[in-house]
């Protein structure tokens, strides 16, 4: 799980000196912090102009008032899920190769959110208005949410889900800030780092107390993550729209989330270990057991499909056959479907093969396919099957305009950029836990033969 | 050694030992513990295994804790919609009872898992008198290196057996033995 020789010393230098020595950061950074930056300005643009002009910029109209705003959020909230998966679930599980992955995945999935969390609120219309739609507190108008309704359920998941992540990221920082402070050599980078660390000294006792927070955190995240999704498939779930009214989905909408997730990772993961020589730390083990995971996942998905149309046909109920065989299987978006079925059931299937999970260039096509795949999937759920509902007045085509695209795609610069600022300027992998799976796997080697090993290290490098 | 008592300078806050590796540390805070020495504590870069039990401390009122945090949690996320929908605002919606216990379990749980979460962190860094910019074992020799790769133990000044705590240390194979101030 860690290649190369080793020792603590070798494994804060090469993680830590991506905060401490900025040299690091060579022009490939730059390309990525200035595509995210020309991103996040097109987001900015696309909200202003929205909140200007109002929701009428997109292409929602009536039968389809949830379209890419909806699609997007759905998205992006799954992409967030295999962060707490891989932090949460497989520390459960003892699975310790998630070691190196974890932190990258925690800032992976606090940005995702923040990405996600945008789409719901703009949806308003009138975002500083919403404190008051969505939050119950008590207002002149004496009035208070619906608590019957899966869209206030969604913002107590979506709002617990950020705060319970940026918790379990913060407290899974402090000590590796500990360890930035003791290694930086310039005064007010380890006056930061002493205020962010907020003052950690490794003591026994915090440890122990420590590592009972963070264990229950993991259990308390493992339910809440289901939740979460499944929540969010409630949404359409309990509504009587057909090809919402279905109860895989919140199974299948968690695995699906884990699908994208997981190919999200992978997506940052192969170009940055390759970028900053992490290769002992993220080893072609890990991407193959990220690849698998990707195509178990992908394959529940699968699954799902195939019990969304036995479904529509078991139900009995015309509408919701009239959904899947003129609207999904032939019809005007059937296009949409097609290219679902290719990019999330048929690309991944290529992973079966060993040579191709550790071919990292096909891998990162591939994950590529299953980002595209998922979107998709949430738009035939969508706005599709709001283009034909029970009555003849209610069918019309949905077509997104240009601040449809530019929203979204401004998201995905935002994400970029806040990944970028984060692979520079905080400890992309886990420190701490990172010794912890060294002292385990060596053992009583490291013992008195300190020395030793160090210059091993060094010729290893 | 003497005890800190004078007036003249600084006060000893301990005596502290550095050690090259987690193994070393885990066998001198045994013998710590059974030479009879109470005010120990070990720094370490992560959390080693069998320290706590090594040094001979123990904690359980974090799980406590957050259990009563969850508690908390989900009675208030009920109590909300319980008021909100019963009491202060009743409206009938598609004629479901006011009081609508299914509907009410996603937000109950929700707030089960914030007030329990934010009771583990928080809990966790009051416990630990975190956060504390400045302490005296911050005074300790190469110290900096107790968040890196090197392992300490300290014995208290306020301990009962301190008056022989260097000497006992430097039987321990320790890379270095040194008195810290507070």
């Amino acid at each position: 799980m860690i290649t190369g020789q080793q020792t603590y010393a070798s494994l804060d230098e090469s993680i830590g000196s991506m905060v401490l020595n900025q040299r690091r950061h060579k022009r490939a950074w730059w390309i990525f912090f200035l595509v995210g930056i020309m991103g996040t300005g097109l987001l900015a643009t696309s909200i202003t102009w929205l909140v200007y002009k109002g929701v009428g910029i997109w292409g929602n109209n009536v039968p389809v008032g949830w379209a890419f705003d909806i699609v997007n959020f759905v998205w992006w909230i799954g992409i967030g899920h295999a962060g707490t998966l891989i932090s949460a679930i497989l520390l459960l599980l003892k699975q310790q190769w998630r070691n190196s992955i974890n932190r990258f995945s925690e800032a992976m999935t606090i940005f995702a959110v923040m990405c996600a969390g945008m789409f719901p609120l703009l949806h308003t219309g009138r975002p500083w208005l919403s404190i008051y739609w969505l939050f119950p507190y008590p207002n002149i108008l004496a009035i208070w949410p619906q608590f019957r309704s899966a869209l206030m359920w969604d913002v107590f998941a979506v709002s617990t889900y950020f705060t319970v992540s940026l918790l379990f990221w913060y407290i899974g920082l402090i000590p590796d800030f500990a360890t930035l402070r003791d290694k930086a050599t310039k005064r007010w980078v380890k006056v930061i780092f002493a205020i962010t660390s907020l003052g950690w000294r490794g003591s026994n006792r915090h440890w122990h107390r420590y590592e009972q927070s963070y264990l229950i955190l993991a259990g308390l995240s493992t339910p809440l993550v289901l939740s979460v999704h499944t929540i969010v498939s409630y949404d359409f779930a309990i509504s009587q729209v057909p090809g919402w009214n279905t109860t895989v989905f919140p199974p299948y909408f968690v695995a699906g989330a884990v699908f994208a997730g997981f190919a999200m990772v992978l997506t940052f993961a192969i170009p940055m270990r390759k970028a900053y020589g992490l290769k002992d730390l993220i080893t072609m083990r890990h991407i193959d057991w990220m690849a698998k995971i990707t195509l178990a996942t992908g394959l529940i998905v699968a699954y799902g499909y195939v019990l969304e149309v036995f479904y529509a046909w078991y139900s009995g109920n015309p509408n919701e056959w009239d959904m899947t065989f003129n609207r999904r299987f032939s019809g005007p978006y059937a296009w949409a479907y097609a290219l679902l079925i290719v990019c999330n059931i048929i690309a991944p299937q290529f992973l079966w093969v060993p040579k191709l999970r550790t071919n990292l260039n096909f891998l990162w096509v591939i994950c590529q396919f299953v980002g595209v795949g998922m979107w998709l999937e949430r738009f035939v759920i969508i706005p599709m099957s709001l283009t034909a509902e029970y009555l003849p007045a209610m069918n019309k085509m949905y077509y997104p305009t240009v601040w449809d695209f530019a929203m979204f795609g401004g998201t995905i610069g935002f994400f970029i950029f806040l990944m970028f600022l984060f692979i520079r300027f905080l400890p992309v992998i886990n420190l701490f836990e990172m010794k912890d799976l060294l002292y385990k796997m060596t053992g009583h080697k490291s013992h008195g033969d300190e020395h030793g090993a160090a210059e091993l290290a060094t010729e290893g490098a | 050694m003497s005890h800190g008592h004078e007036d003249a300078g600084p006060k000893v806050y301990a005596t502290v030992a550095e050690f090259d590796s987690a193994e070393a540390l885990l066998e001198a805070a045994e013998a710590t513990r059974r030479a009879g020495y109470k005010d120990v504590d070990a720094y370490t870069p992560f959390p080693v295994h069998g320290l706590s039990d090594a040094i001979g401390f123990h904690d359980v009122r974090m799980p406590w804790f957050i259990f009563m945090g969850g508690l908390l949690g989900a009675t208030t996320g009920y109590t909300l919609q319980w008021y909100t929908s019963v009491i202060d605002y009743p409206h009938n919606v598609g004629g479901k009872p006011l009081n609508s216990l299914p509907s009410f379990i996603p937000i109950t749980f929700e707030c089960t898992i914030l007030f329990s979460a934010i009771t583990a962190v928080f809990g966790m860094l009051i416990l630990n008198r975190l956060p504390k910019p400045y302490h005296s074992i911050f005074n300790t020799p190469g110290f900096e290196r107790a968040s890196q790769d090197r392992f300490f133990l300290s014995i208290e000044s306020t301990d009962a057996l301190y008056a022989d705590a260097r000497n006992f240390l430097l039987n321990l194979h320790a890379v270095a033995v040194s008195e810290v101030n507070e």
